[in-house]
């Protein structure tokens, strides 16, 4: 049985009592995406700043949710600051991956996260970093879509038209 | 009397279970009970003796399985005291049994500018139907609100109702536990030419029925909050207002007469029960009736009294005001299901938490999104009792959240 310790990393603990990148942009200019989770309640709204050529200049993130789907939203805005368009996009789809239980056994997987950092995201030529600590949430099946909700709402984000300012 | 709660466990296989070598603890009766062995047994002996089609074939199993049905629907309406098993049908769930008063009844009897009046605790099942068929036909809808404590604030019923056609309301909040004074709410809608529409399904489970008592219009229930099987649930109705309206879904067995140029519906009740209903669900649902019957449904409501009193009485003295409690405290408004808040803790993490000690709550917004706002919070964890949870239950939940408490304190 997965203990707690898989789920609830330090760096997981740390990113939900002290959330970077909290609050809101004002939009416009910045694009704003809500994203719900109707199961449990948890709510994301990502700010994104977009430079011309497609640079996430700023982001943040506001909304109420478990520490799962908090921290993964706070490390989410911490790794896609100052990347271009293509990077964000490469990193959610690596992220993504990494939360795809049909790419993992369920049981008696190495998840020494951080310690190899060679996981599926290294596997695409994406760095996932610290957010491989949120590799543990796969054996968690229902708290995936706590630690994608805020990964998708980004995607929405980039969807979105350029809010006219 | 009180109940044999260790005698009542030995009847439910599921709480025989064991988990990495543990017991479990199951406090989410209000999602669904568990389902005692006379139900399971009853379900089985139906598919292993008498399975067939009903109200259709003379053969001798088609007859006893139209006995079965029909004998399910008898106990149904002892069970809430109807006065005719024409009032008793059977539907899907009770969200199917509030659909059907809102799409049967709604669109026969409500027009532009028409007003219905809801509360603030309902769940999405009693709220959605309405503003469905409210965008469609452009109702009104209002709302009744509560007080600080989790009870419906009456203080301006009667504007509320002013003008009102249906007053829908909640007997026990699913989220709250708080049970309302059906009597009360319904001879008031009445008193404003309103009919009653009551969800029954938190308290037909919970507290003694007796429909005449209520005195409500029409009652929705599920059969698996009540110690019986999914698919199966009852909406009883007053017989003069079910009798005047049009069917709801259409099909075989709800027809009298079908001709090319349109139909007539068959009589109360199959008139709305189109399609092969849910046989051995109805069956199971007539041995959960007598079960709980055998039980006694004052005994059943004096014991959730007891024990969510105890579990009320343990988290206040163990973690003060680190807890807060959803709902009124006074076991005598309230029932077994019983919403809390920790500290800053996220409900998912605490029954992340409480799920390592196989402590069964149910964390999230409970399909009561507008309650949850006007709480101000995204979510709650509930606890909820009922007849095979006793005070030992209560502490497990104590136990797993002063772990829970521990674990994201370091």
């Amino acid at each position: 049985m997965p203990g707690l310790e898989d789920l609830y990393r330090e760096i997981i603990l740390d990113h939900y009592r002290n959330p970077r990148n909290r609050g809101e942009l004002p939009s416009p200019p910045a694009r704003r995406a809500e994203g719900f989770n109707p199961l449990c309640g948890d709510e994301v709204v990502v700010f994104l700043d977009v430079a011309p050529d497609g640079t996430v200049d700023d982001i943040r993130v506001s909304g109420q949710g478990c520490s799962i789907s908090q921290s993964s939203a706070s490390m989410m805005s911490a790794a896609v600051k100052g990347k271009s368009a293509d990077e964000v996009r490469a990193l959610v789809r690596a992220f993504k991956a990494m939360m795809s239980i049909h790419e993992h056994t369920l049981e008696g997987e190495d998840d020494g996260a951080g310690a190899t950092g060679e996981g599926d995201g290294a596997a695409n030529g994406v760095r996932l970093g610290d957010l491989e600590a949120l590799r543990g949430v796969v054996k968690f099946p229902v708290r995936i879509k706590c630690a994608t909700l805020a990964w998708n709402t980004l995607l929405q984000s980039l969807d979105e038209e350029p809010a006219a300012s | 009397m009180s109940l044999d709660v260790a005698e009542i466990k030995k009847q439910f296989p599921i709480l025989d279970r064991q988990i990495n070598g543990r017991p479990v603890v199951y406090l989410d009766s209000a999602a669904t009970s568990q389902k005692p062995r006379a139900v399971l047994e009853a379900m089985e002996r139906y598919y292993e003796l008498h399975n067939a089609n009903v109200h259709r074939s003379v053969y001798q199993m088609a007859a006893e399985a139209t006995e079965a049905y029909e004998n399910a629907r008898h106990r149904v309406q002892r069970f809430i005291k109807a006065p005719s098993e024409r009032e008793v049908v059977f539907t899907k769930n009770a969200t199917e049994g509030l659909n059907l008063v809102v799409q049967s009844w709604g669109r026969a009897n409500l027009r532009e500018g028409d007003v219905v009046l809801l509360t603030h605790m309902e769940h999405h099942a009693n709220i959605v139907p309405w503003q469905m068929l409210a965008a469609e036909r452009n109702l009104t809808l209002r709302w009744v609100p509560l007080t600080s404590d989790g009870l419906l604030d009456l203080t301006d019923l009667d504007r509320l109702l002013d003008g009102a056609k249906a007053f829908a309301f909640t007997a026990m909040s699913n989220v709250l536990g708080t049970i309302n004074p059906v009597r009360l709410l319904a001879d008031r809608a009445h008193a404003h030419g309103a009919i009653a529409v009551v969800d029954g399904c938190q308290a037909v489970p919970h507290l003694p029925t007796d429909v005449a008592a209520l005195g409500a219009d029409f009652l929705a229930f599920s059969a698996h909050k009540m110690c019986g099987p999914t698919g199966i649930g009852v909406l009883w109705g007053r017989e003069a207002l079910l009798d005047a309206m049009p069917p709801f879904l259409g099909g075989g067995d709800m027809i009298r007469d079908v001709r090319l140029d349109g139909f007539t519906p068959n009589e109360l009740p199959v008139k709305f029960e189109a399609g092969t209903p849910p046989i051995a669900e109805a069956v199971g649902l007539g041995a959960a009736c007598d079960f709980l019957t055998g039980l006694g449904m004052a005994n059943v409501r004096t014991h959730e009294m007891q024990v969510v009193g105890y579990a009320i009485e343990q988290l206040t003295q163990r973690f003060g005001d680190d807890v807060t409690i959803h709902g009124p405290r006074n076991v005598e408004q309230r029932g077994g299901a019983l919403s809390i808040g920790f500290k800053d803790l996220h409900p998912h993490d605490i029954s992340q938490v409480l799920d390592q000690s196989n402590v069964c709550v149910r964390a999230g917004h409970h399909c009561a999104k507008p309650l949850m706002r006007l709480l101000g919070v995204s979510a709650t964890a509930r606890a909820s009792f009922y007849v095979y949870n006793d005070e030992a239950d209560a502490d497990a939940l104590c136990d797993a959240l002063a772990d829970a408490d521990t674990f994201f304190s370091l």
